[in-house]
């Protein structure tokens, strides 16, 4: 009788154990699906901006044709691509061009004494700045989940329940790869 | 970093815990000393209907009366975009499910507050003597550490720490108030007194007056320990210590007090808004914040921008072995799965002043007229003529 209770008593533990895990795992997938989601709202707003900046710079940055296509290019390269690591590479390609468009913007007395053009920059800096906070985030939240996928012993419920370890958001920043390339030949 | 903000609500909870034992230990002797024999449960069932009473309107309104007497002004993202900018860039940074409502106040004292019930409706209020004199980074590190408040459920804490504490100053005043007068003495000696009653007398005497300097002491310690705290999440937000050490740097120099704050509301701010810190006396037990010295030196100190390096930081500078991040947060540490690459913003401190400028510009009816050269002018509400000439280029405006 004794033995049927401690048995009883231990497998109510053990299922305890097993449903606050897989709750858990639950809940982090989805902090994982959020946090993803609020990069992407910003990633969305940058891309709806981008015309509007174009719009206000055209007229006073005539001479810089280049840099101007540029950013159209990359965002035109954002709707063009197909699955994630191509859309990543699209996104850090923005950036680069965004930030080569705003140094040479400088140089325009004229462009930075335009209010219009000061609020644009800001908006846009400060989107810069909101992807970068939320994909910090979530690659913490990332982190979370895939040391709870990983590690003993919540490894065992997520290996029976198929969670699996979630990709972080890592920037492909062409122009800070490109750059040290020396030629001794 | 889940796991700090619980253990930390368990400590806190002890500390609010024996705050409440106080509470309750004051109602016991005062109901014995003013009613006799078998008046402590009468006194107890008072002092805990005070308390929630207190504690109710606190829990309803207690955001809404902190942003009143402090003065403060909701604010819309087309009235200061930068420091709306700011608020929600640190949102995202500290994961909130929503952004807090952002107030302003208009005081030349530099300082900020973040209040509310709950992290989904917190509100954030900045001065606007804050808003002029720091630049975008430096702001971001000021709006970081009040995030930080909120995402660590601090502000709920504060809240019912400070209304407990309120609790039994307004007892213990009403309590000494009442034996001013006599009014419990003559009824303890009709009702057969004794030694009980005087040991009870000197006991509630005591009490009534060592029971409101106490809870003050622990929410004081409740609210220094978690200013460090707050300083690290900020550091770990924004990746960029050096942000909030010279805001913390140029607050601490402006020589303006802040007009509205209070005792009891001085440990929601930042730095404190009533005392110009002294060196000799950082280490009061009365003071609601740690040094500010001591804040700027460790988030200097730490280069990178994790908890790990504040820790390490904070025992260097203070000579401690103790650290004051808890192991848990520690281990969570994320920062070396996310490092992200900071944007330079080139809008310059002047910039913000600037649209603190409109804002209080249009509150007092000031009309906006824009020029085609770029400059703005300002038109007051008791001009006159009909026409205004732009001082840049000469171009005239109707009014």
């Amino acid at each position: 009788m004794l033995f049927v209770l401690i048995l009883a008593g231990l497998m109510v533990v053990v299922v305890a154990w097993v449903v606050g895990m897989y709750n858990g795992l639950v809940g982090l997938r989805n902090q994982v699906k959020e946090s993803w989601a609020q990069v992407d709202v910003q990633l969305k707003r940058r891309f709806d901006l981008i015309p509007n900046l174009m719009e206000t710079v055209k007229g006073y940055m005539s001479h810089e044709r280049e840099t101007l296509e540029a950013v159209t290019k990359a965002r035109a390269a954002i709707s063009g691509a197909g699955g994630m690591p191509e859309r990543m590479a699209a996104e850090g390609g923005l950036t680069a061009a965004l930030g080569r468009l705003f140094a040479v913007s400088e140089s325009y007395p004229d462009l930075k004494a335009s209010t219009n053009f000061l609020s644009l920059q800001e908006e846009l800096a400060s989107t810069e700045n909101k992807i970068s906070f939320a994909r910090q985030f979530y690659n913490e939240t990332v982190m979370r989940m895939n040391n709870k996928v990983q590690m003993f012993p919540s490894n065992i419920i997520a290996g029976m329940f198929n969670f699996t370890a979630e990709t972080f958001f890592e920037v492909e920043d062409e122009a800070e790869r490109a750059a040290p390339k020396v030629d001794f030949s | 970093m889940w796991e700090q903000i619980a253990a930390n609500r368990r400590k806190s909870v002890v500390l609010v815990f024996f705050t409440a034992l106080l509470l309750v230990a004051l109602g016991w002797f005062g109901g014995e000393y003013f009613w006799g024999r078998g008046g402590g449960p009468t006194g107890v069932v008072i002092a805990l209907v005070v308390w929630l009473v207190m504690t109710l309107t606190a829990w309803f309104q207690g955001d809404n009366v902190m942003l009143k007497i402090s003065g403060a002004k909701k604010i819309e993202k087309k009235d200061l975009p930068i420091l709306h900018n700011i608020v929600e860039e640190m949102t995202l940074a500290a994961g909130l499910a929503k952004m807090p409502a952002v107030y302003v106040i208009d005081d030349p004292a530099p300082n900020a507050f973040a209040t509310g019930r709950r992290a989904e409706n917190a509100s954030v209020a900045v001065t606007s003597g804050l808003l002029n004199r720091l630049s975008r980074d430096e702001l971001q590190g000021v709006i970081a550490h009040e995030m930080a408040h909120i995402r660590n459920r601090d502000i709920q804490l504060m809240l019912f720490a400070g209304v407990l504490a309120g609790a039994i100053v307004i007892l213990a005043e009403v309590g000494l108030r009442g034996m001013w007068f006599g009014g419990g003495r003559s009824r303890s000696r009709r009702d057969g007194g004794g030694d009980s009653s005087s040991i009870i007398a000197i006991v509630a005497i005591v009490l009534m007056i060592l029971a409101p300097i106490l809870a003050r002491l622990i929410y004081f310690a409740v609210s220094r320990k978690r200013e460090y705290l707050a300083d690290a999440s900020a550091a770990t937000f924004t990746r960029y210590p050096e942000g909030l050490a010279s805001a913390l740097e140029k607050i601490s120099r402006a020589p303006d007090k802040l007009g509205s704050a209070t005792s009891a509301t001085a440990p929601m701010y930042i730095i404190n808004p009533l005392k110009r810190t002294k060196k000799h006396m950082a280490a009061n037990a009365t003071s609601t914040h740690p040094p500010i010295d001591e804040r700027i030196r460790i988030l200097r100190a730490m280069g990178a921008g994790s908890f790990a390096d504040y820790d390490r930081s904070y025992r260097e500078i203070k000579g401690a072995k103790k650290g004051v991040i808890p192991g848990s947060a520690l281990k969570e540490d994320g920062s070396e799965a996310a490092a992200p690459t900071r944007e330079k913003v080139s809008a310059s401190q002047r910039e913000i002043a600037r649209q603190v400028d409109d804002l209080f510009y249009k509150k007092d009816g000031y009309h906006r007229i824009e020029c085609s050269c770029g400059t703005v002018l300002k038109i007051p509400p008791d001009f006159k003529a009909d026409e205004a000439k732009c001082p840049r280029c000469g171009t005239r405006h109707k009014v």
